[in-house]
């Protein structure tokens, strides 16, 4: 009775998804909505709502001059040291923010992923989204200090959206990496402040990356955070900060690995999502 | 007609773990296991147990029919449909299917207590895949069928609890899939608003969607299926027209008479007190398979107490439901005035003077609060049957087929 039919999903056991690029075309809404919704929650729920996407950064970076500038003396070269900070920490707190948010988004977003079907993907890759905003409202921070302290870019900064990009593609790579680990090992949970924290002072946030010594530099690049904040600062800043192109090669490669090593490991672990969360 | 769901031998496994409750490893555990290969030190491993959730299930789904999955808790219903709806993924098998999917596991997955109405609105719809275009076009309709107009721009924490059921069945119901899965949400919602639902469903399928429909309430499901599929512990026991199936059903539930409650998962509470088991009791004392309509009937709860707590303030409640899943009344300790106080048994006794349920059987809900605090509740925990009964002391019988509380009365000529 039935004429040979052509079914348009077959499910089987570890059957990778050949419909994956469609589905997630067809989802793409929930990107935005997912990442809207993270936005209204958090200044709904909280009493001063954005400026807190204000002060955060803004302490840190009084903090950090303080400390780096005033109290180390680390060079300067005539830049005004919070200028320094501050166009560092624009990429690592974007980082920092969205890595913490996406490694638990997973979980925070559980009886989600029990009861719908949805690319999965999109859970981890919307919250690293929402930082973004919390982004584009640092580079208007960025934007005062450099009208107060009458410094203007050099040209360098056409290059910008390419090392946003850089750093968009970093957090998103690791992000699902860890979240799939989260899902099966809670012990993440722990090791991502850590590795925050300890990100925070490896990276050339509070410094620029040429006070560490020559010989290490290499070594130092396999930090892919290097890379993308050597390069904001060299486009907000200017050819004055020194730009290591062999770094930035290393950065980017290493970048790349992680991506790939995240999304396969997502892709292989989101199939047991909803048993085991 | 064409075959839009096609399932063959579709078997999930589930591996349980005895140690710790927990579905995921921790690290430790991990480590720890590669450190005993390494030292070739067996060590006693927490001992796993597969169990088959479903157990080589086949069946074919013809475009347009409307299919009722019945089943006792546990027998693999909700596991069939998070495979259907690809939240799962089976150990063996392979369902093919044809058309776009929905699934309504749960009501008002995705909804945010925070956000208001609207924003809920265009949120679920997105998690359940309708694009921002088809919901607004689609907007108006769902505010009507949820009649939530005046609260759209209110937090849907605000909301009643059968508003919010409502909003998020009519997001749902408009999604108008080519296959709709629907768990046992009408369980919620009030009588008035089951029958729009099921009417909702029945529109559904009548323009050429396929329907597939889990739930306890016997009477939703000979409404609503044309077709049914019984479940029992994870292997198809029949396929057929719903009421030949839900007669076997019925039939089989009967010759359960153990209620035996130490296994069961599907509970909540804090665990304050667990119940273990239930036993049924005539007047004279002795433990029966059934009950007797017009008798004395005792129904003794078994239950263990956690040991490092005073039970105390400790209300409990059984509900009855009939066959066809209705609620046909609730009894307590708090009504009476017998919460108890300073618990240090084990089982408690609920003693019915006189049994006024006509034959049949019956399902019971058992629950129970500590300080307000849920100790533990377990939904359809058993059945009982009821044997006929003199109830009146006429020596006869009530009619069948009207209704299944028996009252004492009396008729005077004035």
């Amino acid at each position: 009775m039935s004429l040979p039919n052509n079914f348009d999903i077959v499910i089987e056991p570890n059957k990778r998804r050949s419909n994956f690029w469609k589905d997630l075309w067809n989802y793409r809404g929930l990107f935005y909505f997912l990442s809207w919704r993270d936005i209204l929650v958090r200044y709904k729920q909280t009493a001063i709502g954005i400026l807190w996407s204000v002060i955060r950064p803004l302490a840190t970076m009084v903090v950090f001059t303080i400390i780096f500038g005033k109290v180390a003396h680390l060079p300067s070269d005539g830049i005004p040291y919070i200028l320094i900070v501050s166009a560092g920490m624009l990429p690592w707190q974007f980082f920092a923010n969205a890595f913490s948010e996406a490694s638990n988004s997973l979980i925070a977003n559980s009886s989600m992923l029990s009861k719908v079907y949805f690319p999965r993907i999109i859970v981890p890759i919307s919250s690293v989204m929402v930082s973004f905003i919390d982004l584009l409202i640092s580079f208007v921070i960025m934007a005062v200090l450099l009208a107060w302290y009458h410094f203007i870019p050099s040209i360098n900064l056409i290059f910008l959206p390419l090392f946003i990009a850089l750093a968009v593609f970093v957090t998103i790579g690791l992000s699902l990496l860890i979240s799939a680990l989260n899902v099966k090992y809670r012990d993440f949970r722990y090791i991502v402040p850590f590795i925050v924290q300890f990100g925070l002072y490896i990276s050339p946030v509070g410094f620029k990356s040429s006070v560490i010594p020559e010989k290490l530099r290499l070594l130092y690049s396999l930090n892919p955070m290097v890379g993308v904040i050597d390069g904001f600062r060299w486009c907000i800043l200017g050819s004055t900060i020194e730009f290591n192109r062999l770094g930035f090669c290393i950065s980017i490669l290493v970048s790349i690995l992680i991506f790939i090593i995240g999304f396969y490991y997502f892709r292989k672990m989101e199939r047991t999502f909803a048993d085991i969360i | 007609m064409a075959v839009v769901i096609r399932v063959e031998n579709l078997t999930k496994k589930y591996i349980l773990r005895h140690e710790g409750s927990n579905s995921y490893e921790a690290l430790r555990e991990v480590i720890a296991g590669s450190f005993q290969k390494v030292v070739k030190k067996e060590i006693q491993r927490p001992s796993k147990e597969e169990f088959l959730a479903l157990n080589n299930v086949s069946f074919e789904l013809n475009q347009g029919e409307r299919v009722g999955i019945i089943g006792r808790n546990g027998a693999g219903k909700s596991t069939l449909l998070k495979v259907l709806s690809r939240i799962t993924e089976p150990s063996s098998g392979r369902v093919s299917m044809k058309g776009r999917i929905a699934s309504l596991l749960e009501v008002g997955t995705g909804f945010h207590p925070e956000l208001t109405g609207r924003e809920n609105i265009f949120l679920n719809g997105s998690i359940l895949g309708m694009a921002k275009r088809e919901i607004q076009l689609k907007f108006d309709e769902i505010v009507a069928f949820a009649e939530v107009e005046q609260f759209l721009d209110t937090p849907v924490k605000r909301y009643s609890s059968g508003m919010y059921v409502r909003l998020a069945f009519a997001v749902a119901a408009h999604l108008e899939p080519e296959i709709l899965i629907v768990d046992e949400v009408l369980a919620v919602g009030d009588a008035e608003f089951q029958k729009k639902c099921l009417g909702k469903m029945q529109d559904v399928s009548s323009s050429g969607r396929t329907i597939l429909f889990v739930s306890h309430n016997m009477a939703a499901i000979q409404n609503l299926c044309d077709k049914a599929i019984y479940l029992k512990k994870g292997e198809v026991q029949t396929i057929g027209k719903s009421e030949e199936v839900i007669a076997t059903y019925l039939k089989s539930t009967a010759e359960v008479q153990n209620i035996n409650l130490a296994d069961r998962k599907d509970r909540s509470g804090n665990g304050a007190i667990r119940f273990q088991s239930v036993e049924l009791l005539d007047d004279s004392g002795h433990t029966v398979q059934s009950l007797q309509c017009g008798k004395k009937a005792v129904i003794r709860i078994h239950f263990e107490r956690n040991q490092n707590v005073v039970i105390n303030n400790l209300h409990v409640a059984i509900g009855i439901d009939n066959d066809f899943g209705q609620r046909i009344t609730q009894m307590n300790n708090e009504v009476t005035n017998q919460i108890f106080n300073n618990v240090q048994s084990n089982s408690f006794d609920l003693v019915i003077d006189v049994l006024p349920l006509k034959n049949g059987i019956y399902s019971f809900v058992l629950y129970s609060t500590m300080n307000n605090e849920i100790a533990d509740w377990i939904q359809n925990a058993g059945t009982f049957h009821v044997e006929s009964g003199d109830f009146y002391h006429t020596g006869k019988l009530p009619p069948e087929g009207q209704g299944s509380v028996l009252i004492r009365y009396s008729f005077n000529l004035k």
